[in-house]
């Protein structure tokens, strides 16, 4: 007996007095550092809309042990609407976790039902409520702008240098990822002491060592909400994008990236759940296309040839060339659509009517002007021009994940065909647009801002400004440069013929002055892509637009009525055209 | 055994150390249960709501039930005793049909507000009817014959406690083994008891092919030291024989006979697994509890973990906790020392008794206490298994209470008389 107690004291011995593990064990598990979590800030649109806001919902929590033997199950279910087997599941799981801690037993309950279900949980040993803070839509649109939160993982929390703790929300994506900083505020600290359950039984020191939680800066974006809806009303069974900037300032009005989701099935637990869902969805909504697509720009790119020409001295308004239903050198040949002749055209009716045969003589003349330099010199110069309009590179716009798109280097040529061994004549299809030419949705409407403002773009951005201090980042605020305005005039011109009597007619609104260009861009993997590029009206502009619907056809079917009734619903609030609205709405070309 | 005097009080010849010592540790377990489950809105130690309030009303219970006891006529226990043993077997019986379970075990009455469990006054039942049996009959255990009635009046109660199931309780019973060796019974059997406990203990945590080989070649080995002579092999026989089929024995027994959570605590016990979320979390809030006290504690109602509810049933089975942790080693080696005084106080006057039903049932006492002491303790601080069985005199309830009170106040009464008899 004596031998056992002496074991036992030193066992004693061993636990209190030698190690001291359990002294910091034991605080942990009494004093709780509670963070104090801030109010997410609020995001509007441009008129003072809300589009995200919190809102309030309770999960209940469950403690096995703690569950009465005897307890009325079966009134326990009607009261929280579960059926008998989902009972018995969700127990099972809870018990499987820890028949002491507490687990989630059911989340999602709203403010409204867990005011019904509280009255009588507190029958039911063993559960109660707990609050949470999720974000909530109250008009379900711009899920691919807005983004969403989750729980922070491991990298999270190594990157942040251990700002984020496990349980901590973060913005996963969109603009709730970009401008996180300033959204998730400040969290506070509370000491307190808590028992098993996690209940609090009174503060630690008299909270003295506390501090408060300060809420996160609002967002003010620069959506119209309105026009967004629209957008993607219009869009909906389509695959492609709307991008619709205010040219003045850079603002983005409109971007949609089709087929999108409902933000609201993005929130708490229905997210795993809508992710997996999304993700095997072949028509890709996850994918956002603005930033991430890639694709030929087309016909639009002539724009950009009609300047850079005039630029380098190769074009004059009234340079004409010769059109044989194309463009003919040798054995290489690059037709006009349909094989349509356009005689001998000027520049203004190169581009109102499309002409390939005369951008290709352009961009032969420009990478033979040997002022410029050799081949590849000109060629390097033609680069830097197109690069200007903000094609081929980052624009760095408000949104995590842009990707560059495509105007191929020097570099890129001597991979392909050696160093040195190539020529114009290899990339002539460029001077239409097509080719290895890649350009975003976001690059587009950037681009035909740059034709709003005759010569300039500012950095397309979402938010109009940033919380109380009305703060706008200096960068959106730089002016680029691209060309002389005394280069535009002409080609604005062609692209208000375009729309008046051109490719682009079906855009046409009476009173308002549309300018626009279509395009139409082969792709291999079935019908061409549809896409148009406009803005209006032709003085002050106030919104400039690239509509791009994937495997649609000409430019003229799909994508230049939809910017039309954007144009018309932005500027006069009304759509005086119902036919063309209905038309487009009930459009399904998902299967095309 | 003749009484020559009569006792002017009956307090006049009893023992005071012990009866200090009960008292002392009643006390203590009242003021820990206090400090366990304190409450702010039941400041009162007093008040008869919360179990501190009740746990008084059962001290004064037992002090009734002391007095009574040393008021009786010391010649009654001996021909009571069987009668005793009769009605808690039967009430053992009983409660398997009529009793409510309560955390999976069927060991209780409940009768009006109040519980009553059967199978902690079958201890004292036990214990007088062994040293009855044992007392009176002049038998000897070096004869293995004589062993089959004591061992049966053991096994009784056991089987109808190891139904309920309450093995804490059950377990109990094995500290008669100790009266046994006390009266004669050989060591042989209790180093056998002892292999067979480690074999056990082996069996569980090696894979039974490896340990039959071990055994066998141990047994080979022996063998061939020993030149082939027939007396060392007689010698080894029983040894593998019993080994053997112990191993076997104990992997049946814990694969097909235990219920999961059985398996799992030993599992943890012996450190196979560590789920300190699950079938660990009681054993490892405890021992976080008990280890967080230091050497000084963090004084009286300042712990946190047993207050908070980290530790479970912290005013009963674990309740060693609150000591531990407001009162820290000191408070910790304090308690040891009480209990040890109090068994060796307990053996040493038993030792004395001329009267061979007194020294038995003494020694029975003595073990009991130490058994439950043994396990209690062992449990919170993480060296034997998840067992629940009260730690006498502190641990909240009626039951066990009384029951103590009982088998330590029929020791009072029949040391009493020794004195009486020696003036």
């Amino acid at each position: 007996m004596m031998a056992v107690f002496l074991i036992y004291l030193l066992r004693l011995f061993y636990l209190q007095v030698i190690d001291e593990s359990y002294a910091t064990l034991a605080e942990r598990n009494a004093i709780r550092k509670m963070t104090v979590y801030p109010d997410r800030g609020l995001i509007y649109d441009r008129k003072g809309k809300l589009l995200v806001v919190n809102k309030q919902i309770f999960e209940i929590k469950v403690v096995p042990r703690l569950m009465n033997e005897a307890m009325d199950t079966l009134s326990f279910c009607e009261l929280l609407k579960l059926s008998k087997l989902e009972f018995i599941d969700k127990i099972k799981k809870a018990k499987s976790y820890s028949p002491y801690l507490p687990s989630t037993f059911l989340s999602q309950v709203s403010i409204d039902e867990f005011a019904r279900i509280q009255e009588r949980l507190f029958e039911f040993t063993g559960f109660y409520g707990e609050s949470r803070t999720v974000r909530d839509y109250p008009s379900p649109i711009a899920g691919h702008v807005l983004g969403y939160i989750g729980e922070v993982n491991e990298k999270h929390i190594e990157k942040s240098n251990r700002y984020y703790q496990m349980g901590d929300y973060i913005g996963m994506a969109g603009l709730e990822k970009f401008y996180e900083p300033w959204l998730r505020g400040v969290k506070g600290v509370k000491y307190q002491y808590v028992d098993v359950y996690n209940r609090v039984q009174g503060s630690f020191k008299n909270g003295e060592i506390d501090s408060s939680a300060v809420t996160g800066e609002d967002l003010h974006l620069s959506l119209d909400r309105d026009l967004q809806q629209y957008a993607e009303q219009l869009m909906i069974n389509k695959r492609g994008s709307v991008v619709a900037i205010e040219p003045s300032t850079g603002q983005i009005l409109t971007f949609v990236s089709s087929p999108t989701y409902n933000p609201n099935d993005m929130v708490g637990s229905k997210r795993s759940k809508t992710f997996s869902k999304l993700y095997r969805d072949p028509t890709k909504p996850l994918f956002n296309r603005p930033l991430m697509a890639s694709y030929p720009p087309g016909s639009i790119f002539k724009l950009a040839m009609a300047i850079v020409g005039q630029k380098r001295g190769i074009l004059n308004p009234s340079t004409t060339f010769f059109c044989g239903s194309g463009f003919n050198i040798g054995s290489l040949r690059v037709n006009c659509n349909n094989g349509e002749n356009h005689g001998v055209p000027d520049l203004h009716h190169a581009i109102s009517e499309s002409c390939n045969a005369y951008f290709c003589h352009t961009f032969k003349n420009y990478m033979l002007n040997r002022q410029l330099g050799n081949n590849y010199e000109t060629y390097r110069i033609w680069r830097e021009d197109i690069m200007s309009f903000g094609l081929g590179k980052k624009l760095d716009i408000d949104m995590p994940n842009e990707l560059k798109g495509l105007v191929p280097t020097n570099e890129f040529f001597d991979k392909r065909y050696g160093k040195r061994r190539w020529k114009w004549t290899n990339m002539i299809s460029m001077a239409i647009g097509q080719g290895e030419l890649g350009v975003t949705p976001i690059q587009m409407a950037n681009y035909i801002s740059v034709f709003a403002n005759r010569g300039y773009y500012y950095t397309p951005h979402l938010i109009q400004y940033l919380g109380k201090k009305k703060e706008v980042p200096k960068r959106f605020l730089v002016k680029h440069e691209v060309a002389d305005r005394k280069y535009f005039e002409n080609v604005l011109n062609a692209m208000q013929a375009v729309v008046e009597h051109g490719t682009a007619r079906s855009a046409f609104i009476p009173k308002i002055p549309i300018l626009g260009k279509t395009g139409t861009s082969q792709n291999p993997h079935g019908k061409a892509h549809s896409i148009f590029v406009c803005f209006a009206p032709r003085e002050n502009p106030k919104i400039a637009l690239a509509v791009y619907v994937e495997n649609a056809g000409y430019g003229s079917l799909y994508a230049a009525p939809i910017a039309s009734l954007l144009v018309e619903k932005y500027m006069t609030d009304t759509i005086k055209r119902p036919w063309v609205e209905q038309r487009l709405l009930e459009a399904n070309l998902l299967n095309n | 055994m003749r009484d020559t005097r009569e006792q002017r009080t009956i307090f006049q010849y009893v023992d005071w150390p012990i009866l200090i010592t009960v008292i002392g540790l009643m006390l203590i377990g009242w003021v820990s249960i206090y400090a366990a489950v304190y409450n702010q809105e039941h400041k009162s130690i007093l008040d008869l709501s919360q179990s501190y309030g009740k746990q008084l009303l059962w001290i004064s219970g037992a002090f009734l039930i002391l007095v009574v006891v040393l008021g009786t006529d010391y010649r009654i226990f001996e021909p009571v005793s069987y009668f005793f043993y009769a009605l808690t077997l039967l009430l053992l019986a009983l409660v398997l049909i009529f009793g409510k379970e309560v955390n999976g075990a069927k060991a209780w009455f409940e009768i009006g507000g109040f519980r009553l469990q059967p199978a902690e006054f079958a201890k004292v039942a036990t214990c007088l009817s062994i040293a009855n049996y044992i007392g009176n009959s002049g038998l000897r255990f070096d004869k293995l014959l004589h062993t089959i009635v004591p061992v049966l009046m053991i096994a009784a109660p056991l089987f109808f406690i190891m139904l309920q199931p309450d093995t804490g309780s059950a377990l109990v019973y094995f500290s008669f083994i100790f009266i046994m060796y006390r009266e004669g019974l050989s060591i042989n059997y209790l180093l056998l008891i002892a292999f067979s406990a480690i074999m056990a203990v082996l069996a569980l945590l090696f894979d039974k092919v490896v340990l039959i080989s071990f055994l066998s070649g141990i047994g080979i080995v022996y063998v061939l030291f020993a030149r082939f002579k027939m007396r060392a092999f007689l010698n080894y026989l029983p040894m593998l024989v019993i080994g053997l089929f112990l191993v076997i024995a104990i992997d049946f027994i814990f694969h097909q006979v235990m219920e999961p959570h059985q398996q799992d605590r030993i599992n943890v016990l012996l450190g196979k697994e560590t789920d300190i979320k699950g079938i660990g979390y009681n054993v490892h809030q405890s021992k976080i509890a008990i280890g967080s006290g230091g050497f000084h504690g963090k004084g009286f109602l300042e712990g946190t973990q047993t207050k908070l509810n980290f530790v479970p049933e912290q005013s009963t089975d674990f309740i060693f906790c609150t000591i531990g942790e407001e009162w820290g080693f000191i408070g910790s080696m304090v308690m040891l020392s009480l209990y040890s005084f109090l068994i060796v106080r307990i053996i040493t006057l038993a030792e004395r008794q001329k009267w061979r039903f007194a020294r038995i049932y003494g020694y029975g006492v003595a073990s009991i206490l130490f058994f439950h002491v043994f396990i209690n303790i062992g449990m919170t601080i993480g060296l034997l298994p998840v067992i629940g069985i009260p730690l006498p005199f502190i641990s909240y309830g009626g039951s066990s209470m009384f029951a103590f009170t009982l088998l330590i106040a029929i020791f009072l009464r029949l040391d009493n008389t020794r004195k009486l008899v020696l003036q």
